[in-house]
């Protein structure tokens, strides 16, 4: 009846914001697309020499030869930031699927058993998000001293978080699903309804959370790097770009600046606009939640 | 007939035994972090003889070393050196800060008011100007100025706090000329004048305020903009009420109360960006004191600013427990 007697600009109105919709999600895929693409295929093409200075060509500003332009030894930004990327989304990635997985672990752990278990680590949740992530992960990387595990350990040990209560939620809502009292009454084991009935169940979210974490990942892992305690430092990534660049740019060079953090911005956009497409065909009614 | 002060009426009793509950159940909370950070110390490659020694160590010989390692305790089992660092704490002596060359209750006490300083300030722009934005772009959803404020939000979320502080300083510091780059005071100056701490407190609060600003504006956003569809602004809006009367008496009480109440909640993030906004302006905070300890791995420093940092998101979420009581007394002061 709705769309018989609705006035006619209104439905006009929906029908612009659902193509607004679709075309966000096709450019985000785009260029989420292009950049994995390029992060994979450049160093296949272009092999980057950190070693390779030319003192002749440095601080160039963006032009048709450099369109980043170059930094303070004249090495090509374009090519430096591809290279930053590279190392902050493996690092991300490995991070954000260690998180998941740990935090999955736990969540479906915790809400499987219930009792004691359940609220032992819902103690543990509480005790990890009462010290703020950054300060823990740069009191773990300091103890450990700059390297890419302890980055990685860093970011994961704070991440779990979030994936361990959208799971033992999830997990706890299933526990009353008629299909898992049929599978009781046909005698599954508890391990076989953890592995078969609830982990598949919990799998879209859990997914959907760790897709989510890689930005999350990443911008920690530049923001430790950014403070000279992240990564070692010829493992060139953007939050070390970013730092290096500093002296340059109080000398008023600005591309060395701007272009990393750009490298990091854009996919992070990107990731949101995915997941948020994502989240929507999961669960329609659900739009604001899971919000990391 | 003689009217109450406001303030007389709020729930001072039910609110006070909340706070004195929180803070019974926060002790066991710091017991479990300060442990913690010795746990992690322990775990790890650090060793707090070379530490002290510095470079001194590489020559000392065996003996020397272990006299130091005796003479710090740092001989004896974890939970030994938690219990003695614990009950000096509880005396005020925090130990001996070797980045900074000062005890580290005095480190604290210099540089706290600083951090507080620009992280209320930053705080409290993010709030109003978040507000603002949240309660222009919810007026018309899916309007271009709505379009306009969400897409700017979400890249400034995207944005990491630093790199918008760098970006703070090229354009205020180097282009414009007219805000200083970093630090408390002028160069050469010895006093601390109210007018420059102020422009030099400019770009970092703008920077921190800004980093802070996308959760308030979205947030405010989806509240109000809920508010607006719901039966109560229909029915005003039916009656005839002008639009402005609807979305201040209607709309704003009941989309507003919620993210208020969720302000003390955001303490973790007002650290995350302090941390960053302060060490990119070296502000003389204790969040750049953070960094440059655990550059230095200073570990006395570090685990008495851990234990600082959640004691304060404790007490914001202690803050934001209490508002929310306050704002809806169904929810009441029970937790």
């Amino acid at each position: 009846m709705a769309s018989t007697t609705a006035p006619a600009p209104r439905a006009r109105a929906r029908r612009a914001a659902g193509a607004r919709h679709t075309l966000r999600l096709r450019a985000s895929a785009a260029v989420l697309a292009a950049l994995v693409l390029a992060v994979l295929l450049v160093p296949l093409l272009f092999p980057l020499d950190q070693q390779a200075v030319d003192l002749a060509g440095k601080l160039r500003p963006p032009s048709a030869a450099h369109p980043f332009g170059t930094d303070e030894v004249g090495r090509d930004l374009l090519l430096r930031c591809v290279y930053g990327l590279r190392v902050s989304l493996l690092v991300g990635v490995v991070a954000a699927l260690t998180a998941t997985v740990a935090g999955t672990a736990v969540g479906a752990l915790a809400g499987a058993l219930g009792g004691a278990a359940d609220r032992t680590v819902m103690r543990l949740v509480d005790l990890f998000s009462s010290v703020p992530h950054l300060l823990l992960g740069i009191f773990i990387v300091a103890m450990f001293r700059p390297g890419v595990w302890p980055v990685i350990l860093s970011v994961a040990l704070t991440h779990w978080l979030s994936t361990a209560r959208i799971v033992r939620a999830e997990v706890l809502s299933l526990r009353s699903r008629p299909y898992l009292d049929a599978a009781l009454t046909g005698g599954a084991s508890r391990w076989r309804i953890t592995v078969r009935h609830l982990l598949p169940a919990v799998l879209p979210q859990a997914g959907l959370a760790a897709v989510l974490m890689v930005p999350h990942a990443i911008w920690h892992e530049s923001a430790l790097s950014f403070l000279g305690l992240g990564l070692p430092a010829h493992e060139a990534s953007l939050g070390i770009m970013a730092n290096a660049a500093r002296s340059s740019l109080l000398a008023g060079d600005w591309w060395p600046t701007l272009f990393p953090g750009l490298f990091l911005i854009v996919p992070t956009l990107a990731v949101a606009g995915l997941a948020g497409a994502w989240r929507e065909r999961l669960n329609p009614r659900r739009r604001s939640e899971l919000t990391l | 007939m003689t009217t109450r002060h406001p303030l007389a009426a709020l729930p001072w009793g039910p609110m006070a035994r909340m706070a004195a509950r929180r803070a019974l159940t926060a002790v066991p909370v710091l017991l479990a972090v300060t442990l913690g950070v010795f746990a992690i110390a322990a775990a790890s490659p650090f060793d707090p003889v070379r530490a002290y020694a510095g470079t001194a160590g590489l020559t000392a010989s065996q003996e020397n070393l272990d006299q130091i390692r005796h003479n710090l305790g740092a001989d004896r089992p974890l939970l030994g050196r938690w219990w003695d660092w614990l009950t000096h704490a509880l005396t005020g002596d925090l130990g001996d800060s070797a980045a900074l060359r000062a005890p580290v209750s005095q480190v604290i006490g210099e540089r706290l008011g600083w951090s507080v300083l620009l992280c209320a300030l930053a705080f409290t722009l993010a709030v109003a100007a978040g507000t603002a934005l949240g309660v222009l772009a919810a007026r018309r959803r899916g309007g271009l100025l709505d379009r306009a404020v969400t897409a700017t939000a979400y890249v400034l979320e995207a944005a990491p706090p630093y790199w918008l502080g760098l970006l703070a300083v090229w354009l205020g510091a180097l282009q414009l000329g007219i805000l200083p780059a970093g630090g408390l005071t002028d160069t050469g100056s010895a006093t601390a004048t109210a007018g420059q701490i102020a422009r030099h407190l400019a770009l970092p609060v703008l920077v921190l305020a800004t980093s802070q600003l996308p959760w308030f504006v979205l947030y405010v956003r989806q509240g109000v903009a809920d508010a607006l569809d719901e039966d109560p602004v229909r029915g005003a809006r039916a009656r005839g009420l002008r639009e402005r009367t609807v979305l201040r008496h209607h709309a704003l009480r009941a989309g507003l109360l919620p993210v208020l109440t969720l302000i003390g909640s955001r303490v973790p993030e007002l650290i995350t960006g302090a941390l960053l906004v302060e060490t990119v302006f070296s502000w003389p905070g204790i969040a750049a004191a953070t960094v440059q300890a655990a550059t230095s791995v200073d570990f006395p420093l570090l685990a008495a600013l851990t234990a600082l940092a959640t004691a304060a998101v404790l007490a914001g979420n202690l803050l934001s427990d209490l508002l929310y009581g306050l704002a809806d007394p169904r929810v009441g002061f029970d937790g």
